[in-house]
């Protein structure tokens, strides 16, 4: 429990650091004024005068700290005066469910597909049917990721959609859950396959080796010479081993996507995701939308990563006690 | 200690401690207030069970660790706090040769190389760089100490056997004629029937090179054959201490008798005695009073409360024991 | 005849051994050809027996353990000769039933503890699986049973033992564990490889005084692999010393240790430094190492270490003749009318245990 308590004053220590950086690359640079890159270009002197104000731009560094910080989680009125003086923190709230479906989906057909794959090419190791599965995996690994999607969409959407396969495909854009579960799902199907097919090719190559690697191990010695069959200790004893390593691999990459990694399949599926959001900013160099959504990447990423050590204490008692 | 006779030790600790910070705040008492001294032509051998702190001690005789208390003296001088620049011109006089001969060797060099390094590191006796000419002949000189075939200079580690490759560990040891040679238990990984090789090599260098070490091993056995002086270490500490026939064959400390009489003999027939109970306690919470009192068989109340301190028993043998056993 | 069924007890006949290794081979594939790890091996094991299998490491000593327990899996691998368990064949037995035998009639402990746990969970769910595995009974009736044979062990405070992790116990806690493990299901062989070469002295005495009790109490006979002298000569009641991925001596122990038939068995013994006596000046070690098994010589695979060899010794691997009751070396000397001389008092002065008692 202690333990627990100590890890997250250390995310909260680290999100402190991370924030501070933040705040630091994008407004404490020397030589450059804040002001008018928040203000957008060609702003009037007006505009300039009030930003600068309501920023507090004439005041001390840790002042300036403390106001973006106000802004960006408390009264939440960061807005983009690029984007006609839109609120920034509720166009991210309105973004990230989008990517947290996007991603949770994927997620979840990327995690079985791998286990399924890993498992079952450790289990035929060295027979065409291992071969076959890894081969497919490089391929996976190999294909970007917005090319894929671009072929998916070729075909869904031009091509073949209108035989009786691809009919069901709706157009590009998202449908909110809570409006059409159906629809939601029919929306986001394709995009969650897309961006998984690269994952399913990593993480099913790494948990294969992995398991072929344990196979060596004592403990799964051991447990053939209890009597079990083949199937249990692969299952129980080396794909639960696998576990620890295969979480940490997960959580990182997981919360990397949240946090704006799905940049490219939201682009090219229309989904307005924070992904998105940070690619329209930085085509038109929105600085408080960049600077917002880097924030809240990097809260995700430290978030994330907490969740990780958190499992990681329940998978392996090794590491229960180490702390 | 006792040893009056001898003049100045070549290596003396005093009071050494070394802890180490392990997780959860607890402090890990590797080495606990040791003293000893090794005179000059001593094989001192350590002994004691896993986690004792053997290799530790050694390290810190080396300075090849940080040392938490006490002091080292090496040819009379201080060397506890000497930083590592003033430490290197030393260094060709101590060495240290480890377990495992195999992790210690770079699988991508030659042998010839590897011996080579340390001559081309260090300078020669008249304190100017070694010429290549002298450093061949030494690497020749050095294969032919320790039993390997010249032909062998050119070929890689993994080429060779696992006692093959601890002679060329100990040649590397040798290489700068070091007066002190800390051997962690050189022979443990090692085959019965290529020990004994090693163990030989050890008494043979002595004879031919004068040399001073400490032998560390967890094998009584082979500690016995290559020592005059041993140190029986348990949980941080020595615990007996003396010529070694006299410690091994009448042992003062409960602990050294149990040693002694658990170690397997190729002797068929006889009955060995109920083995000792429990497991060796933790070294981050030791026990109060005496560190053994948790297994020794002759414990009594005083051995709960009150520490015993290393002491002469009889003349040139020390025991940490309140009540040691009578000589048999 | 007894079925393939669960629970099937097969009866201990007196006139056949317990365990009947017979002419087993196995090679391992490698650069293209097979390479003999373990040639002919043979060796029977009576009820209640403990045999020690000694020899260098390299020597073949667990690849037979494997080999007995079906466990080798090495693509390529070929296994001949015979293994009869109670007379029932095992060299071939198909993976389903052999699997059944295993853990349940034979259990196998492994050298280092630390590693033959699965780290993820507690002691006693994986004695707890092991007793499952074979019987069906509930989770309660297992984890009775089990903290009752961690008690038997001699594992203090079983039950919050078995609640505990592989790596919250010391090395010597573990071992027992193991051995627990193993015991679970009553086996009638219990193959422990190495099962005290990670552990202290004094902890290892511990074990082997456990393993010497196994046949009193549970009437289990053990084949004790190791590469020490001392632990074969304390705890078996018969030896087998593999040179090389050969029988280089088989016989009761008290035979082999006083009268050895083999110069490596001589030779093994000689070179262990005395504890007590006087001190050589030099171990009489043996020479060189033994060969890498891609590369045996074509007769005697210890010609090269050999103090004795000679022109006999070269031209084919020497076979295995008898020198008394069950005892057999692989030696041409015996034949030739030139025995190696029985080790004497000379060679072991009072170098026997209790001697240090107080
Ligand atoms: N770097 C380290 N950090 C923390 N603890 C350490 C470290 N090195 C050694 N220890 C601990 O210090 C104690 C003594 O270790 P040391 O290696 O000296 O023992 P040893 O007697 O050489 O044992 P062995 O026979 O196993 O080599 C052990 O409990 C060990 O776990
Ligand atoms: N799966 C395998 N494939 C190929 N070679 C193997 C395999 N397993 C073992 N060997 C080889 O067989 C030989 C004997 O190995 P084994 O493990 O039986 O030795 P050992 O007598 O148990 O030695 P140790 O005392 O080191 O445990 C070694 O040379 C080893 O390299
Ligand atoms: S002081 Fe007491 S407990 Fe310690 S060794 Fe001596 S008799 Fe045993
Ligand atoms: S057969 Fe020859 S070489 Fe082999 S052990 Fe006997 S005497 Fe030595
Ligand atoms: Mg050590
Ligand atoms: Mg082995």
């Amino acid at each position: 429990m202690t333990a627990l308590l100590h890890r997250a004053g250390q995310t909260l220590l680290v999100l402190f650091g991370v924030s501070v950086l933040v705040f630091g690359v994008f407004f404490a640079t020397p030589g450059a004024d804040p002001t008018a890159r928040i203000a957008g270009r060609n702003a009037s002197p007006q505009i300039m005068e009030k930003v600068r104000h309501e920023y507090g731009f004439d005041r001390p560094l840790p002042v300036q700290y403390v106001i973006m910080m106000k802004k960006l989680f408390i009264t939440r009125d960061l807005a983009s005066y690029a984007n006609r003086g839109e609120r920034v923190v509720p166009e991210i709230m309105q973004a990230a469910p989008v990517t947290a479906c996007l991603v949770c989906g994927a997620a979840f057909i990327w995690v079985t597909m791998s286990i399924a794959m890993g498992t079952v090419a450790a289990a035929m190791k060295d027979t065409w049917v291992d071969r076959g599965l890894m081969m497919l995996g490089l391929v996976g690994i190999s294909i970007p990721v917005f090319w894929l999607g671009e072929v998916a969409n070729l075909v869904t959407q031009n091509r073949y959609h209108d035989t009786w396969l691809f009919s069901w495909v709706p157009g590009l854009g998202y449908v909110p859950f809570s409006q059409s579960p159906l629809g939601w799902f029919r929306a986001l199907v394709i995009p969650w396959t897309v961006l998984a097919v690269m994952f399913i090719g990593i993480y099913s190559r790494v948990l294969r080796t992995d398991l072929v690697t344990l196979a060596g191990e004592d403990f799964i010695r051991t447990a053939h010479a209890k009597g079990l069959s083949p199937i249990r200790v692969l299952l129980w004893h080396g794909l639960r081993t696998s576990m620890v390593t295969f979480v940490s691999l997960f959580g990182m990459d997981f919360a990397q996507l949240v946090g704006g990694g799905a940049l490219l399949t939201e682009v090219v599926f229309g989904l307005p995701g924070v992904g998105r959001l940070t690619y329209r900013a930085l085509t038109t160099l929105d600085l408080p939308v960049i600077m917002a959504t880097v924030m809240y990447s990097a809260v995700f990423v430290v978030l994330a990563n907490a969740a990780v050590d958190v499992i990681y204490v329940f998978l392996d008692p090794r590491v229960r006690d180490a702390s | 200690m006792t040893d009056t006779q001898s003049p100045a030790p070549l290596m003396e600790v005093r009071n050494l401690s070394k802890s180490y910070r392990v997780g959860g705040g607890h402090r890990l008492v590797a080495v606990d207030g040791i003293s000893l001294s090794v005179m000059p032509g001593e094989m001192l051998g350590l002994v004691g069970e896993s986690g004792c702190g053997k290799s530790t001690l050694g390290r810190c005789m080396l300075r090849l660790t940080d040392i938490s208390a006490g002091q080292v003296m090496f040819e009379g001088r201080d060397i506890t706090t000497l930083p590592e620049r003033r430490l290197r011109p030393l260094r060709p006089r101590m060495q240290m040769v480890f377990q495992d001969s195999s992790a210690c060797l770079n699988p991508r060099r030659r042998i010839g190389d590897l011996l080579a390094e340390p001559l081309r590191v260090h300078p020669g006796p008249d304190q100017r760089r070694r010429q290549a000419a002298d450093i061949e002949r030494r690497v020749r000189d050095l294969m032919e100490l320790v039993s390997l075939p010249v032909a062998a200079l050119t070929r890689y580690p993994h080429e060779f056997s696992g006692g093959q490759r601890q002679r060329i560990n100990i040649a590397r040891a040798l290489a700068l004629s070091p007066r002190l040679v800390v051997a962690d238990e050189p022979v443990s990984a090692l085959d019965v029937s290529v020990q004994a090789q090693i163990v030989n090599l050890f008494s043979d260098l002595r004879t031919r090179l004068g040399l001073t070490y400490v032998f560390v091993a967890h094998d009584l056995a082979v500690v016995r054959q290559v020592s005059t002086r041993v140190a029986v270490m348990y949980l941080g500490a020595i615990v007996e201490m003396g010529a070694t026939d006299d410690v091994l064959h009448q042992p003062a400390h409960p602990y050294t008798a149990a040693l002694t009489t658990a170690v397997p003999r190729p002797v068929v027939g006889a009955t060995p005695p109920p083995p000792l109970g429990g497991d060796i306690p933790s070294p981050v919470n030791r026990p109060a009073g005496c560190r053994f009192h948790t297994r020794c068989p002759y414990v009594q109340d005083r051995c709960r409360m009150e520490a015993p301190v290393l002491r002469p028993i009889r003349p040139g043998h020390e025991a940490a024991c309140h009540f040691p056993l009578p000589p048999s | 005849m007894c079925s393939l069924t669960h629970g099937c007890v097969m009866p201990a006949d007196p006139t056949i051994p317990l365990l009947d290794v017979s002419d087993l081979c196995v090679s391992f594939p490698a650069g293209g050809r097979m390479v003999p790890i373990v040639e002919h091996v043979s060796f029977t094991l009576p009820e209640a027996g403990i045999l020690g299998l000694v020899g260098e490491s390299g020597s073949g000593k667990s690849v037979t353990a494997m080999a007995i327990m079906g466990l080798i899996d090495t693509p390529g691998v070929r296994v001949s000769g015979s293994v009869r368990f109670r007379g029932r064949e095992l060299v071939g037995l198909p993976p389903r039933q052999i699997r059944r035998l295993r853990g349940r009639d034979i259990a196998m402990i492994f050298q280092d503890p630390m590693t033959a746990f699965t780290p993820v969970y507690t002691i006693g769910w994986q004695i707890d699986e092991q007793i499952r595995a074979h019987e069906r009974i509930s989770r309660t009736q297992a984890r009775a049973r089990t903290v009752r044979i961690l008690g038997e062990m001699g594992v203090p405070d079983p039950e919050r033992m078995a609640r505990r992790y592989p790596h919250q116990l010391s090395g010597g806690l573990r071992q027992r564990a193991m051995i627990a493990m193993a015991l679970s299901c009553n086996p009638t062989l219990l193959i422990a490889d190495e099962p005290t070469t990670a552990l202290d002295v004094t902890v290892q005495a511990q074990i082997l005084d456990l393993i010497r009790s196994l046949r009193g109490t549970y009437g289990s006979s053990v084949l004790l692999i190791t590469h020490d002298m001392g632990v074969v000569a304390q705890t078996c009641d018969s030896t087998l010393v593999l040179y090389s991925g050969r029988v280089a001596e088989t016989g009761p122990s008290d035979r082999v240790f006083s009268h050895p038939g083999h110069p490596y068995t001589a030779a093994l013994l000689d070179s262990i430094p005395p504890l007590y006596g006087p001190r050589p000046d030099r171990l009489p070690a043996i020479a060189g190492a033994p060969p890498v098994p891609m590369a045996r010589p074509p007769g005697c695979a210890f010609g090269p270490r050999c103090a004795h060899v000679h022109a006999a010794c070269t031209t084919t691997p020497p076979a295995l003749l008898p020198l008394g009751p069950d005892h057999e070396a692989a030696c041409v000397l015996p034949a030739e009318g030139t025995p190696l001389p029985p080790r004497t008092a000379a060679d072991w002065p009072i170098d026997t245990i209790g001697d240090a008692c107080p």
